[in-house]
Parts: structure tokens; C-alpha cells; sequence
């Protein structure tokens, strides 16, 4: 090794904070290739341990009678139930009836955040007008609305929709109209040169680069949509998930509640787990980091 | 031969700053002319002002309406396949047949049916070529294609510019920083000053042109002293006016 002596004649020597002993001033990279790792448990494993222990303790928390079944019902009562309801009916069409409010408040929140994005996206007259407005909406706490929505639309499924529709608005409109602001310029540029028209831009370069954060938006914006659903499932249910959650309140049944909560987080995750497919199909184009080993 | 480009009066100001200054410029049909100048010196307004980017402008500027540009930066659609950017804008369907003839000609072919992200520097530039070249413009505007280029690259894609200047026979205007690359490519090179055009040279040299002739050599050391560069300091600060101060 010839690096010492060269390194002391040629680099100029730094100062060495008094007290402290002369590092050495080179590092060593060592390799990380598969083929010298040593075997590790995959990745899906890893990713399940966590979710798997902490039912495991509830299990055994229960069954010791550390956790009393006033508190929380064990998961096994909580599996019972869930036959149980599935076999009579009550759970599907509760689920039916949860999910239509979802779908239906979607697709309208969906479409006025698609309509106004690209309105306040394309248009400075839009933006001027549309985009303050929105700022200022998105201020008022949403779920604070519901004494209104019943004020506006009784009791019946229209305030519940309502609710979903405009939870899912906001997130979906704030990324969608930045992504389309954030459309490189010189890409704008090149392809007008290349001949497209107003609506060949639309279509080819402004949506497409407006997808990234449209898909951000998406899971956001599901996400949302069931959040919004618990809170206006809670007027005055007559069916739905929110309708069993209230009826097992009053008869202090924790395995029922606890059941329901588990059919939204897993509905919540079904959601997310369809946008992170979409999003992979959908940008396939693009190079993206995929977080250390 | 006619005129493909007739510039008269031209003028263009930023902000009540002029950049371009009551120009007059002809470019002939099929005619190779290079344009050199400092940074900020108004050839990139130019060349955007006849891509039809600025119209802004006062005077009047004639054009083909056939015409197509390349830039510094590819400027790829991403989220289109190559073959798909190369005939973008075309009317009608997207006509793959049409896109891989003209990737062939760039000796890319290949890699028509790949994202942008996956090609090279020079690969995503010969695409950026091929798109322009597809539309068979009368008037191909150039700017600075090379400078992101690697040297090996640069003169490659150099080259390849001659050739398929040979065979369209549309007329160029290459915007650049490089003396060299515009003696070696262009018929005319245009020293641009303060937006006007300070000298016009007419390059008789016969092609495939040597740098090293003693004819070559003369008609640099005319450009850069035009271009305020002393060519007696070594041949690598005066190849690249970029870092010579101004």
C-alpha cells in the first residue's frame, strides 16, 4: 500500500482539533452484493411480523383475562361474530349498503375535483377564481358540517353521501391541480413545436405529467372517503356498517364493534392496495427509488 | 437558390431590456448556417422567435411553415415510448411504420419500443432528431443540440447532423458555443454581438472538412478573435468560448 506515505507527502495536512486523536482519513466500503449477503428472512415475512405478534397478544391477553371482554372482546369471539354475521346475511349487506354511500359520495367528490382541477389547472380565470375558493373551504373541518348537511338534507342517505363526496374532494383537487401545474415548461414547449394543439397538450402532456400526483391524491382521497363514512354513518343509520357499530352500542357488544372497525380497516386497505397497483401500472415510465434494503 | 428565412427589422426586448436589436438576417433554402455568440447574447431568442415560441416581437420574420427544432435537453414525453414521441403531433393515428424508419436513419431503431428514461444521453438525442426530422421540415432549427454531449458522443451525433443534412436538404440553423462545430458543419457561421449580427463568414471549405488544415485553422482564429477570444493561450481555452470571460 502506497496510499500513507503519498497522502502525508502530497495533501496538505489539516488541522487536528486539539484533544482529539488523528482519524484515519479513509473509509472503507464494504460490499453489499447479493451473492456475499448472508440468507435473510424475505420481505413479506418481515412485513407481516408486526401486525401477526400484536394480534397474538390479544389473543393471550384475552384468553388470560387480562383484558376483560367489557374492554375488548378476544379475537376469537371477534372471528365467531364474523361467521356468524356473514352466515345470516347482516354483515354483506351492511357492507352493501356502507359501500354504496362510499362508492356513489366517490365518484361525485371525484368528478367535481377532476372538473374544477382542470378548470383552475388550465385556466387563470379559473385559478383566480376557484383556487382562493378552495383554500378558503378547506379550511372548515369537514366533519364539523354534518349539523348543517342535516339542516340541508334530512336524515336520509343524501347527508351521508354528501359528507363522503366532500371529504374526497379537497385531496383529490389540491394534487390534482398541482400536478398539473407542476408540468415542465420545456416539455410544454417541444411538443407545441412538434404540432399538438390545446387539447393534443391536454391529452399527452399535461394530464400525464399530472398523474403522479393525481394517484397521491387518489389514496388520499379513498382513504378519506371511508373516514367520512364513519363519521356519516353515525346520523341516524338504518343500515350499513355504522348502523351495526350503533346497535352493538347499546347492547355493549365490543366483539361486534370491534368487528366493524376491522371490515373498514381492511375495505381502507383493499383501497389502497388497488391504487398502489394502479400506480405501478400507470407509471411504469417513471424511475423511482425504492427505499434501502 | 430562394430564400427559406427572411428576417427584417427584428427586434425583441425583455422587460425594456433589448436583447435583439433591428436584425436582418436571409437564410437560403438547404443552407447550413451556424450561429456563435456569447451567453445572452440573443441567439437563443432568435432561434425560439423562428421555432414560432415568441411572437413578442417587432419587425417581421418570415418562415416556412414547415419546420421543426431539436433542443439542449432531448425533451422527451416521458411517459411515451420512443417510437410514440418520435411521431407525436403528427396528424392522424400514430404511425409506427413511419417512427421506426426515421429511428432508422438515426441508427436507433432498436430501441423504438423502450421508455425515454432508458436511453443514453446521445440515444435520447438522436431520438430527439428523428422526431424532428420526421415531420420533413424546410427549416430545422438547432440549439445546441451537442452541448450536453460527451466528446466521443458529440462528435458522433456531429457527424450524423452532416449526413442527414445531406440527405433532406432542409436548411439549418445550428445555435452554438463551439467554433469547431460550427466551421465543420455550417456553409455560413454568424458571430451575433449585442443583439445584431456582427460578422457573417462564408465557409468555403470543401466536406468532410479538416481541422487541422491550415485553411480551417485560419478561419477559427478569425472567428475568435471576432468573438473577442485571443487564440494565442492553449488550444483548450480557446476550443470552448463558454469559459472565457466576456
Amino acid at each position: 500500500m502506497t496510499t500513507k506515505p503519498l497522502d502525508a507527502a502530497v495533501l496538505p495536512q489539516r488541522a487536528v482539533p486539539a484533544g482529539k486523536p488523528a482519524q484515519d482519513t479513509r473509509v472503507t466500503i464494504r460490499g453489499t452484493a447479493k451473492t456475499t449477503r448472508r440468507p435473510t428472512v424475505p420481505r413479506s415475512v418481515r412485513r407481516a411480523a408486526g401486525p401477526v405478534g400484536l394480534v397474538l397478544l390479544w389473543f393471550l391477553t384475552s384468553a388470560t383475562g387480562v383484558l376483560p371482554e367489557s374492554v375488548l372482546a378476544s379475537p376469537v369471539d371477534v372471528v365467531r361474530q364474523a361467521v356468524d354475521l356473514t352466515r345470516n346475511g347482516e354483515l354483506p349487506s351492511a357492507i352493501a349498503a356502507s359501500g354504496r354511500r362510499a362508492g356513489i359520495g366517490f365518484l361525485i367528490g371525484a368528478t367535481l375535483a377532476l372538473a374544477l382541477a382542470l378548470l383552475a389547472g388550465l385556466f387563470r380565470l379559473g385559478e383566480d377564481v376557484i383556487d382562493s375558493s378552495m383554500g378558503m373551504f378547506r379550511a372548515i373541518p369537514w366533519v364539523g358540517l354534518i349539523p348543517l348537511f342535516i339542516v340541508w338534507f334530512g336524515i336520509e342517505e343524501t347527508p351521508k353521501i354528501a359528507l363522503v363526496a366532500l371529504g374526497v374532494t379537497y385531496p383529490l383537487y389540491f394534487n390534482i391541480y398541482g400536478g398539473i401545474r407542476s408540468t415542465d415548461a420545456q416539455l410544454v414547449e417541444a411538443a407545441r413545436m412538434m404540432g399538438l394543439g390545446r387539447l393534443g397538450l391536454i391529452r399527452y402532456v399535461i394530464l400525464p405529467s399530472a398523474l403522479p400526483g393525481a394517484l397521491v391524491g387518489l389514496r388520499y382521497a379513498l382513504s378519506t372517503a371511508w373516514l367520512a363514512l364513519v363519521f356519516a354513518e353515525q346520523i341516524n343509520a338504518d343500515a350499513g356498517l355504522g348502523y351495526l357499530m350503533s346497535n352493538a352500542q347499546q347492547y355493549f357488544r365490543t366483539d361486534i364493534i370491534v368487528l366493524c372497525l376491522a371490515v373498514y380497516a381492511l375495505l381502507g386497505l383493499a383501497c389502497d392496495f388497488a391504487v398502489r397497483i394502479l400506480s405501478r401500472r400507470l407509471l411504469t415510465w417513471r424511475a423511482n427509488f425504492e427505499g434501502d434494503a | 437558390m430562394p430564400n427559406s428565412v427572411e428576417i427584417r427589422g427584428l427586434s425583441r426586448a425583455f422587460d425594456g431590456k433589448t436583447v435583439l436589436h433591428d436584425l436582418d438576417l436571409d437564410i437560403r433554402e438547404g443552407e447550413f448556417v451556424a450561429l456563435l455568440g456569447h451567453s445572452g447574447c440573443g441567439k437563443s431568442t432568435l432561434l425560439r422567435i423562428l421555432a414560432g415560441l415568441d411572437d413578442e416581437i417587432g419587425g417581421e420574420v418570415t418562415v416556412p411553415a414547415r419546420r421543426s427544432a431539436a433542443f439542449q435537453s432531448p425533451r422527451l414525453l416521458p411517459w411515451l415510448k420512443v417510437w410514440r414521441n418520435v411521431v407525436l403531433g403528427l396528424p392522424g393515428r400514430p404511425d409506427r411504420a413511419l417512427a421506426l424508419q426515421a429511428l432508422d436513419e438515426v441508427g436507433i431503431a432498436d430501441r423504438a419500443t423502450v421508455w425515454p428514461k432508458t436511453l443514453s444521453g446521445g440515444q435520447a438525442q438522436r431520438v430527439s432528431l428523428a422526431r424532428a426530422l420526421v415531420r420533413e421540415p424546410e427549416l430545422l432549427l438547432l440549439d445546441e443540440p451537442f452541448g450536453a454531449l460527451d466528446a466521443l458522443t458529440r462528435g458522433r451525433v456531429q457527424q450524423l447532423v452532416a449526413e442527414l443534412w445531406r440527405l433532406h436538404g432542409c436548411a439549418i440553423l445550428l445555435v452554438t458555443h463551439d467554433v469547431e462545430e460550427a466551421l465543420l458543419l455550417a456553409d455560413r457561421v454568424l458571430v451575433m454581438d449585442e443583439g445584431r449580427i456582427a460578422h457573417d463568414l462564408t465557409v468555403g471549405l470543401p466536406r468532410p472538412r479538416d481541422l487541422t488544415a491550415p485553411e480551417f485553422v485560419t478561419l477559427r482564429a478569425r472567428l475568435l478573435g471576432w468573438l473577442g477570444v485571443t487564440p494565442t493561450h492553449s488550444e483548450a481555452d480557446a476550443k470552448t468560448l463558454e469559459r472565457t470571460p466576456s
